[in-house]
């Protein structure tokens, strides 16, 4: 191919133009991909669509048409109804805490000059560590006669029930996912910075900038598509909390901490009733879309460059 | 590019060649053997034993082979949810008890064939808890063994407080007298605690077949489509002795030392309803421990509760598959396999006769739990999640939201009839 | 910060009557729990399992999800958004819910108990698109079309000019990939059917019980099963700050 296009341009005579040449690249390198998620994302998501219109307790063959049966079953249902209130709790202070945690931990690693591998891996640990171990040592640092408490009754403050208060709890699940998800977040946003070039630095200062106006005037504005991409996938993802609930609480004290897809895990899963288990797939699947493209219009910030 | 585009190459080369290694097929009858598939979830003992009597089978039996397939307990109902639809499955199964209800209801069993087990014999042979695993007069599993709760207490703990560790409490009222003794507290703060207050533990399986019927209550009706237990104060009574240990006696509160069993083996309870399934992790992970076992406290009745895993056959199993099946299942729970399971894997015997065999019921560990066997009951679950986690609300709505323990109460109950209601109006 | 991290660690060298002392370190340390797993089972086979996973989906991560993201990026077609949103909308269904028709598919390809059968939902990644997507937008477009006057196939543009660009994204995409292919549990659980190709995560779940879970087992498993991510983490790590080679515009 390569030899051909010399040829081609050499002689000056295009068989493609550089149009067209363009949109044989696209369609060439979209072919595959797209195949891949139509064939093992969007198929499989049709069948529980499918599903949802059904009743089906996935042991027998029967899958009886019941309509908008499992809809309206979920409406009533005030546990589904509990989830939704959780799951958005979940997300609003679950994706600012760790945006704003985040890049605040990548600028003050931005300025450590020695041992940078050693502080980046101390915040990447938490997140590789399996989330069972997290969990566990969580719940034996946060109980009734635990060492959180006894700090606390320490300093005057009463005990706390912390993950056995259904009012507490859900905070408590939520900073142990923004701890988790440090470094994560610490990733993207070295990625993010480090793609902000640094002559934009260097021109500021020459006209006299200070770091708060660098900050405000090139940071945060370069800073957005990786903002972008981390509230919209941390929405994603937050919307779709459930391994940690499933570890730390499993969804109580007295639903406090359900999540939506922990209670579809359990309507498929554990009561056998797939048919709820897609509805409430389906409606999730639809809150998220709208979520994520009221977020990807109102935060885009296109840029010349 | 050239070097990327060959490793690219390699890519797709490595993927096709992934693809096809190791793809096997499953079960199948080669020439004159039948291969019967059977699937229990992964614990070691278990595994263990059952590869050696696997292995004995087949030679007892040469023209069957046995394929046993087991994976994790967490994810055992996913991994049937996924494979049924699928069409892939075993012949025969190992289900726990409070799940058979869901399994039989949407005709993933058939009945025990009559001719290997007759109704009459397995009821004069078997304690009559397994009765859970009847349904329209036949019986759809069968347990090789079983396991039910008892009270566990640390003899040290007793001798402390000034109690005799050999005379452990045994009716309703002593427990509670013997548990406030015990609990120590330092400034308000919980230092020991005199029971093991975890609800979502077996707490609950000690309410529906242990407190309602000491309390004089009875669980199900005949048909299993009524809740009995709130018919007679019975329930109300059962339900106020379990909540008030947390509200009113205040001997023990939940996620201390993070669950009941932590709190127990490392010293810090001094009394645990628990089941014969924990002597096993108490030997290796507390054996310095000085504890006894005793009968559940007793009120007006006796009573405990009771669970097992039980094998069935799948609904689409015939022919010499079928009596293959029934010629393991067979196997399975006869006196010698019984007696094996006891030794290696720690669960009750089954069957009455061997059960109440000397050698078992003279065990210090042991006979506490099989002694109560006569008189263990084994709930006909319709869903086992559920109900257990009306029993976790209800307590928690009155110690965590004041709730009055009547109103606690009748919610759960009328919860809980409603989930019955459900079940039987779908068939 | 680090402390679950080092109370696992320490977890994992004790003996079971240990591990509910409030003490960090040990008694009688052993390597007991160490031996159950990578001696007494099948372990080196799970570990190549994963190590195999995990490899072979990153680069292929890194190749289709920078490719479909730069085209995304960087060219206006017909349909753009939408196919976006179409590719985004895929991460919008927990695999939870989609392991059964995953299944029935598998079972009917015979990608049971296959390495494509373990690999193919993560062999291509909306989330990766959309990252490659986010930092090829802040390449100039200048600089492609310098390329392309000079003659440089569309490919060719790709692989020197563009990618070269977005190298700490690419490196962060590797990392994520790696790690999230490696601990990968219940697809994986459901599809592997012999114990000769279960995966590290996979293999280690059959050491929890039905009530009880030998922690000590489980922590020396998770903190085994940590090594190579955190080894992967350093080595991609410090490209995040390898800085930008080619800048500016001629």
């Amino acid at each position: 191919m390569t030899s051909k296009n010399d040829s081609i341009v050499k002689k000056k005579t295009a068989r493609f133009t550089l149009k067209q040449q363009k949109y044989i690249f696209v369609y060439t390198c979209l072919l595959i991909p797209l195949l891949f998620f139509i064939s093992i994302r969007f198929l499989p998501t049709l069948y529980t669509f499918n599903i949802g219109f059904r009743e089906w307790d996935i042991l027998s063959e029967e899958k009886p048409f019941v309509g908008m049966d499992n809809y309206m079953t979920l409406f009533k249902d005030e546990i589904f109804r509990k989830a939704l209130v959780n799951t958005f709790i979940y997300v609003v202070f679950g994706v600012i805490g760790q945006l704003l945690c985040g890049i605040g931990v990548a600028l003050l690693l931005q300025r450590i000059n020695k041992f940078v591998g050693v502080f980046r891996a101390i915040y990447f640990i938490p997140y590789v560590t399996s989330i069972v171990a997290v969990s566990w040592v969580f719940k034996w640092i946060l109980m009734n006669n635990g060492i959180v408490n006894d700090i606390l009754m320490k300093w005057g403050f009463e005990a706390q029930l912390f993950l056995k208060s259904p009012n507490q709890a859900i905070y408590i699940i939520i900073l142990t996912m923004i701890w988790q998800g440090l470094g994560f977040q610490m990733i993207i946003f070295l990625a993010g910075l480090e793609n902000i070039p640094k002559m934009f630095y260097e021109a500021a200062e020459i006209d006299g900038a200070n770091s708060w106006n660098k900050f405000i005037h090139i940071t945060l504005p370069l800073l957005n598509p990786t903002i972008v991409f981390s509230a919209v996938i941390g929405s994603i993802s937050f919307l779709q909390t459930f391994t940690q609930v499933q570890n730390m609480t499993q969804g109580g004290p007295l639903n406090s901490t359900i999540s939506v897809v922990l209670y579809i895990y359990e309507l498929a899963f554990q009561h056998f009733d797939m048919g709820l288990a897609s509805a409430g797939t389906v409606l999730l699947f639809i809150i998220i879309l709208i979520i994520t493209i009221i977020q990807m219009k109102v935060l885009t910030k296109k840029f010349e460059y | 590019m050239k070097k990327l585009l060959s490793v690219f190459l390699f890519l797709m080369v490595l993927m096709v060649v992934a693809g096809c290694s190791k793809g096997k097929e499953s079960g199948g009858e080669e020439g004159d053997t039948v291969t019967i598939e059977y699937w229990q979830y992964a614990y070691k003992a278990k595994v263990d034993l059952m590869d050696e009597l696997i292995k004995e089978f087949e030679e007892a039996n040469p023209d069957i082979k046995v394929k046993q397939t087991t994976f994790p307990y967490e994810q055992y109902n996913e991994k049937v949810a996924t494979l049924v639809p699928a069409g892939r499955g075993p012949d025969v199964i190992n289900l726990y008890y409070g799940w058979l209800p869901k399994y039989i209801d949407s005709g993933y069993l058939q009945p025990l064939p009559e001719d290997t087990f007759p109704v009459d014999q397995i009821e004069s042979e078997y304690f009559s808890l397994v009765n859970a695993a009847k349904l329209d007069d036949k019986y759809w599993a069968i347990p090789t063994a079983v396991r039910t709760l008892a009270l566990f207490y640390n003899k040290d703990l007793f001798e402390k407080a000034g109690l005799d560790p050999n005379s452990p409490p045994e009716t309703w009222d002593e427990l509670v007298d013997y548990a406030k003794k015990l609990t120590v507290r330092e400034n308000g703060k919980l230092v020991t605690e005199g029971m093991a207050y975890e609800i979502g533990a077996q707490l609950n399986n000690w309410f529906y077949d242990a407190l309602v019927y000491q309390a004089g209550g009875q669980g199900l009706s005949e048909d299993r489509k009524q809740i009995l237990w709130d018919d007679t104060p019975a329930g109300l009574e059962a339900f106020t002795y379990l909540v008030e240990f947390g509200s009113k006696h205040k001997v023990g509160e939940s996620g201390f030392y993070t669950d009941d069993v932590t709190a127990f083996k490392t010293g810090n309870a001094a009394m645990n309803i628990d089941g014969s399934f924990r002597l096993g992790t108490l030997a290796t992970d507390a054996p310095d421990l000085n504890y006894g076992v005793a009968p559940l406290p007793s009120y007006k009745e006796k009573a405990t509760q009771s669970s097992f895993w039980a094998n069935g056959i799948t609904a689409k199993v015939e022919g010499e598959k079928l009596e293959a099946s029934k010629k393991f299942l067979a196997f399975l729970t006869s006196d010698e396999v019984m007696e094996r399971w006891i030794d290696e894997v720690g669960e009750l015997p089954a069957k009455e006769a061997v059960a109440t065999q000397d050698k078992y019921v003279n065990d210090p560990l042991y006979g506490p739990f099989i002694e109560q066997l006569p008189y263990a009951n084994a709930q006909f679950y319709v869903d086992e999640t559920a109900q257990r986690q009306y029993v976790i609300d209800a307590v928690n709505e009155v110690l965590l939201n004041g709730v009055s323990i009547e109103d606690a109460y009748n919610e759960f109950a009328a919860k809980s009839q409603k989930l019955y209601d459900d079940y039987w109006s779908k068939k | 910060m680090l402390f679950p991290f080092i109370w696992m660690v320490s977890t994992s060298f004790k003996p079971p009557s240990e591990v509910y002392g409030l003490k960090l370190l040990a008694d009688h340390p052993t390597l007991d729990n160490y031996r159950k797993i990578m001696v007494d089972t099948l372990f080196n086979k799970w570990f190549l399992n994963s190590f195999i996973v995990a490899i072979i989906t990153t680069l292929n991560v890194a190749l289709f999800d920078t490719l479909v993201g730069y085209v995304i990026a960087k060219f206006s077609f017909v349909g753009k958004n939408i196919i976006f949103l179409f590719i985004l909308s895929s991460l919008m269904i927990p695999t939870e819910m989609l392991i059964i028709p995953w299944y029935i598919m598998s079972t009917d390809l015979g990608w049971v108990d296959t390495y494509w059968g373990i690999m193919f939902p993560g062999v291509i990644s909306a989330f990766g698109i959309f990252l490659m997507k986010q930092f090829m937008e802040s390449i100039p477009d200048d600089l492609l079309d310098a390329a392309r006057i000079d003659g440089l196939n569309e490919f060719k543009i790709f692989f020197q000019i563009a990618i070269p660009q977005v190298y700490p994204a690419l490196s962060a995409l590797c990392i994520f990939t790696f790690l999230g292919n490696w601990n990968a549990y219940l697809w994986p659980l459901i599809v592997i059917e012999t114990e000769e190709m279960r995966t590290l995560p996979v293999g280690l779940a059959f050491f929890s019980g039905e009530n009880q879970t030998y922690w000590e087992i489980v922590m020396a498993g998770a903190t085994i099963a940590v090594v190579p991510l955190i080894i992967v983490f350093l080595i991609f790590q410090r490209h995040i700050i390898k800085g930008i080679t080619l800048t500016g515009l001629k």
